[in-house]
């Protein structure tokens, strides 16, 4: 866990982002039809998602650890790491939208991959709920790690699965083409993958943080 | 093997229990039965209800919507009426992997026959649509059968965050609304007798969607129970 102390990742992260918001507004995409500009916003909605699901990951990742070992610092990382996911997953929804009002026509347009993404949202919300519920620490942290390992496939399910199988306007479902597959140039590539970097590193960050803030508080509580 | 045994007479335990006190099986008959007749005394109000465009759509939802809320009374109880001394014999004799097993296969039987009989009554009071009969009533016993296993998992973890319903409802509902969807969707290609073939895709996600809580919960539910 020595890495979370160090400043090269997060400088890289930082240069990396910087880079991709200079380079997603100036560097030139192809045109196409219906989403002429919009287009720029893959480089920005599709790594926050990328981000979300990083930290989700990282999040149950440890809430194994944690049922394994009963520490409570990886429960601390696992609570930390879904709020900074959940964050990134309301940037992700309001990206989305903010497209979908220019290339669809409306902020919602009652899309399978909307809803399902509304749903999974729930899912962490519920989770956030469960763990206000039980105030017991110790029992707080086992169960509500159950239920993050529970939640996480589900949302897999939720946002990657079902809507591929309906008809959903979302690029890359529903037999949309995706827009790696016909419409990404090379350019387009040179920015959205280190985007994907550089947004995951800044989830990342803001999870060590937070976990550092966490980790001071228990210090002082502790007497 | 060993598992396979203790499973078995858990299962019997949970059975015999039901038949001696009924309680679960009546109360959740009886909450079915109520709501159906609600609805119809309600959709009678509007006459000629039954001869409009949308009628299938309700009574399809509605149906589900009903089956949804019951599903959720009976099942909450599966672990709400067990003690915690209870729990502490049962844990000394069987393994947590036959609790939970048992607890799902009889939450699954008992689900398949309320909503059998829920289903009975209430193509009773309201006016038969259905076009593909034992296909639609093959997407009620499959959503019985998911209902059961996702709500027995939830149901474990709200007991142990002090059991109210409230935490219930929030948790199991995101798992269930794709649930519910995918039952909607199938059971009203049913209705309007869709071709069979077309809907095995969805039968499989819900296959894959009850593998999936079945495997999860058998691999947590050790994790769960002990304090």
């Amino acid at each position: 866990m020595k890495f979370i102390y160090q400043a090269w990742w997060k400088i890289l992260g930082v240069l990396l982002v910087v880079y991709t918001i200079i380079a997603g507004f100036l560097f030139t995409v192809p045109a196409l039809p219906i989403l002429h500009e919009t287009i720029r916003n893959v480089y920005f909605h599709v790594p926050m998602w990328m981000a979300m699901f990083l930290v989700f990951g990282v999040s149950v990742f440890y809430s194994i650890r944690y049922l394994a070992s009963g520490k409570e610092e990886h429960d601390l990382i696992a609570i930390e790491c879904v709020n900074t996911g959940i964050i990134f997953y309301v940037l992700g929804l309001v990206s989305g939208m903010l497209w979908a009002r220019y290339a669809w026509g409306e902020y919602w347009s009652n899309d399978p991959k909307q809803n399902s993404a509304a749903i999974a949202f729930l899912l962490y919300c519920a989770y956030l709920v469960l763990r206000n519920a039980i105030d017991e620490e110790q029992k707080r942290a086992r169960i509500s790690a159950i239920y993050n390992i529970f939640a996480f496939p589900i949302m897999i399910v939720l946002l990657f699965i079902l809507p591929r199988l309906t008809d959903s306007l979302h690029p890359g479902n529903g037999g949309n083409p995706a827009f790696g597959k016909y419409d990404m140039t090379n350019e387009m590539r040179a920015v959205l993958y280190p985007a994907f970097i550089g947004w995951m590193i800044i989830a990342l960050w803001i999870a060590t943080l937070r976990y550092r803030i966490r980790l001071i508080e228990n210090k002082q509580n502790s007497l | 093997m060993e598992l396979l045994r203790q499973t078995g007479y858990l299962l019997k335990k949970e059975i015999l229990l039901e038949w001696r006190s009924k309680y679960a099986f009546n109360g959740v008959l009886l909450y079915i039965v109520s709501t159906v007749f609600v609805c119809y005394i309600a959709f009678n109000l509007t006459p000629g209800f039954e001869k409009s465009q949308g009628y299938a759509v309700v009574w399809n939802v509605l149906f589900w919507i009903i089956i949804l809320f019951a599903s959720v009374n009976a099942i909450a109880k599966s672990f709400l009426q067990e003690n915690r001394s209870r729990l502490l014999y049962y844990y000394t004799i069987a393994s947590p992997q036959a609790i939970i097993l048992s607890k799902t296969i009889y939450n699954t039987l008992l689900m398949s026959l309320l909503s059998v009989l829920a289903l009975v009554v209430y193509m009773l009071f309201f006016n038969n649509t259905v076009g593909d009969g034992w296909w639609y009533f093959l997407v009620v016993l499959a959503g019985s059968i998911t209902f059961s296993t996702v709500f027995t998992m939830v149901s474990a973890i709200a007991a142990k965050a002090g059991n109210n319903g409230t935490l219930m409802a929030i948790l199991s509902f995101p798992v269930i609304i794709p649930v519910i969807m995918l039952l909607v969707k199938i059971s009203k290609s049913a209705m309007d007798g869709v071709e069979r073939s077309l809907t095995y895709g969805n039968f499989a996600v819900l296959g894959a969607i009850n593998v999936i809580v079945i495997a999860i919960s058998l691999i947590l539910f050790p994790f769960l129970w002990r304090d």
